[in-house]
């Protein structure tokens, strides 16, 4: 790609064999071409790409990997409906408590203590006397608290812990994998052997034993213990894909410049290098998020992680199987919305990575 | 191969004990002590405690008296709040509970897995093909605390076929919901494993060449294809040891199973130190040991692995 062919004002847009590298099959003129098809064969791309021009037509609109991946993803039905439900509840989760309580006056926490009629576990549309009613679509809790503002402030507690871990566990294993793959050698060697030794750890049981025995006093406290805890178990496998990355990209014309230029490392690191693995990273990222979420929720629901006043998805079903004979409602719809959540997360995910990344398909 | 093995074992041992080290720091790192509760002890009453938990020495005589025991005589000590018990013998009383628990339902989970995910690649693009990998995705999103519960509600509290809960020995009853519950993740991990893994071989030469030298179709999945599209399911086994030991906990604790993750949440409740030691080291153990294993299963399918 080193020689770009002259420009022609060929406005013909026949095929011109001279422009294109012996070997090349004949192509339809490229305004009929498919766009996606581009990427099914590059080297058609490559060949025919360097000679358009703007002046050959209206179809040169530059199509950069993440328009292209956009287009892709808006094909997969699948990953679109993951991307409105998790739309949709996350935007639930951080408005849904403010409006019921304007609405019906009911936060999250809210007991009415005024009446001890209330203080007891509704099914959901019904009000004191049995009949129905609007006030409390998922029922109340056993404090007769609405149940529909604790799940969506529950959303809230579990979509931050999944979102902050999973930056924690960005953070680190970025710039883990980055380090090892550019330095390479000796270095490299140990620090993956460090990971492949942290690979096989019970790391759960540890995480379990470290949030048991720090346990914090404040509800925020445990909050920011869980962080640290689950972002610092959860970036093995992203230091894995990001080294590799790094791998193939190290010895990259791009690189041996900025080397030559003088560059210092760290900014070849970081600057260079780094963001040309961004697209495995988001899509293994969005795959993190649901993981971490569910871990979240197992520690939550065996009363380690998110602590009350605070609640989470894990720790409401944890609430709710106490009475799950009685009151069925109070694990059925923390446990459903939150299996919906991660059904559309990791299908957004999936989605995400046959449009960012074809080649990554591992399962 | 022996040369491998050996090599493995010499990183694996060290492992464990980083391990061991690792629980024993965050214990003591901890605030507090097994025995400070609400009420403050008597100061006598403490420095007898102390006296004899061997609190007294400084720490390095404490890590070093734990390991010793533990590297000599394979002795993790007595648990604090069972009282009279070793934590040798509490492990070996709950781990048949656990392992009979994970060894059916990942058993179950090859069984449905594989047939799902075969179909799926068989009949790619079908309504099979799309039914499984629903289904899959539906088992890797539900939480098993949600999924346990429900089949308890569904198949106990209303149609009142199976028992809700307890250990009712081996084999029983009770056994069928634990074993369903723990097993959803796996099925679902193994069939979408197990669809990848087929289709890539099923495009692939030697396929083609079994097809076309006239083998049935029968006899091209079963014994062409599977072989190859397995390893990634093989490779699974490991991970999913990992993660069947977390399931175990959460299974033990709805299904109210006096197996060895029951015990071990109720060790991190209570501070009891030398049970948390004890199951930890023992997890930890069993892992790196299964995943040796793996790896030498993985050497002897796949001839194309050298070690």
């Amino acid at each position: 790609m080193d020689e770009r062919p002259p420009k022609t004002p060929d406005k013909s847009r026949t095929h011109d064999p001279a422009l294109t590298p012996r070997g090349t099959p004949r192509q339809p003129p490229l305004d009929q071409v498919d766009p996606d098809s581009i990427h099914i064969a590059p080297e058609m791309a490559i060949a025919e790409g360097d000679v358009r021009t703007a002046e050959e037509g209206g179809y040169v609109r530059g199509t950069s990997l993440w328009r292209d991946a956009w287009r892709r993803l808006l094909k997969n039905k699948l990953a679109v409906f993951g991307l409105i439900v998790v739309a949709v509840i996350t935007i639930a989760s951080i408005v849904g408590p403010t409006i019921i309580k304007s609405a019906t006056g009911f936060a999250p926490d809210y007991i009415p203590s005024s009446d001890a009629k209330l203080i007891k576990s509704f099914p959901p549309f019904t009000g004191p006397n049995g009949e129905f009613s609007w006030t409390h679509p998922m029922g109340t809790d056993n404090a007769g608290r609405d149940q529909l503002a604790r799940v969506l402030q529950g959303g809230q507690i579990s979509l931050f812990v999944g979102v902050i871990s999973t930056l924690v566990s960005l953070l680190i294993g970025v710039s883990y994998g980055a380090v090892a793959g550019y330095v390479g050698g000796r270095v490299d060697n140990l620090m993956m052997r460090l990971v492949d030794v942290l690979y096989s750890l019970p790391y759960i049981i540890v995480v379990i034993v470290l949030l048991s025995m720090f346990r914090s006093q404040t509800a925020r406290g445990q909050l920011v213990l869980l962080f640290i805890a689950l972002g610092s178990v959860s970036w093995l496998t992203m230091a894995r894909i990001v080294r590799g990355q790094v791998l193939s990209l190290k010895n990259q014309e791009f690189v041996v410049a900025a080397r030559a230029t003088g560059v210092s490392t760290p900014r070849i690191i970081f600057r260079h290098l780094v963001p040309n693995t961004l697209g495995p990273v988001i899509v293994y990222a969005t795959l993190t998020i649901p993981q971490i979420m569910l871990t979240e929720a197992f520690l939550s629901f065996l009363g380690f992680g998110v602590q009350a006043p605070l609640a989470s998805w894990g720790s409401l079903a944890s609430d709710g199987i106490q009475n799950i004979a009685i009151y069925p409602w109070q694990l059925i719809f923390p446990g459903v919305t939150m299996a919906l959540t991660l059904f559309s997360l990791n299908f957004l995910g999936d989605g995400l990575r046959d449009a960012l990344d074809p080649q990554m398909r591992t399962f | 191969m022996v040369r491998f093995i050996i090599r493995r074992l010499l990183v694996t041992i060290p492992t464990i004990l980083v391990v061991i080290t690792i629980t024993w720091v965050l214990i003591k790192l901890a605030p507090g002590n097994f025995y400070s509760g609400e009420k403050r002890l008597p100061a006598a009453i403490e420095k007898n405690i102390r006296e004899k938990y061997g609190l007294d020495k400084p720490w390095y005589q404490q890590y070093g008296r734990t390991m010793w025991s533990i590297v000599r005589h394979g002795d993790f000590g007595t648990s604090l709040k069972y009282e009279g018990q070793s934590v040798n013998t509490i492990i070996a009383r709950s781990l048949p509970v656990s392992a009979a628990i994970g060894i059916l339902a990942y058993i179950l989970a090859l069984i449905v897995g594989i047939t799902a995910g075969s179909i799926a690649a068989l009949k790619q693009n079908s309504r099979w093909d799309y039914a499984s990998m629903a289904g899959a995705m539906l088992g890797i999103s539900i939480p098993n605390f949600v999924l346990g519960p429900i089949l308890v509600l569904i198949f106990s509290l209303s149609l009142y076929w199976l028992p809700p809960s307890r250990w009712g020995g081996f084999p029983s009853r009770n056994l069928i919901l634990p074993v369903l519950t723990l097993s959803a993740v796996y099925m679902a991990y193994i069939a979408r494993l197990t669809r990848a893994g087929m289709l890539e071989v099923l495009r692939s030469d030697y396929i083609r060449t079994a097809r076309s030298k006239g083998l049935s179709e029968k006899d091209v999945v079963v014994r062409h294809a599977l072989r190859g599209g397995l390893m990634p399911v093989v490779s699974y086994t490991g991970p999913a040891l990992a993660f069947l030991l977390t399931g175990t906990v959460v299974v033990e604790r709805i299904f109210a199973l006096p197996g060895l993750g029951n015990y071990f949440i109720q060790a991190s409740l209570n501070r009891d130190e030398p049970l948390i030691i004890g199951i930890v080291a023992f997890i930890a153990i069993t892992l790196l040991l299964m995943n040796l294993l793996v790896d030498i299963a993985y050497a002897f399918l796949d001839p194309r692995v050298r070690y």
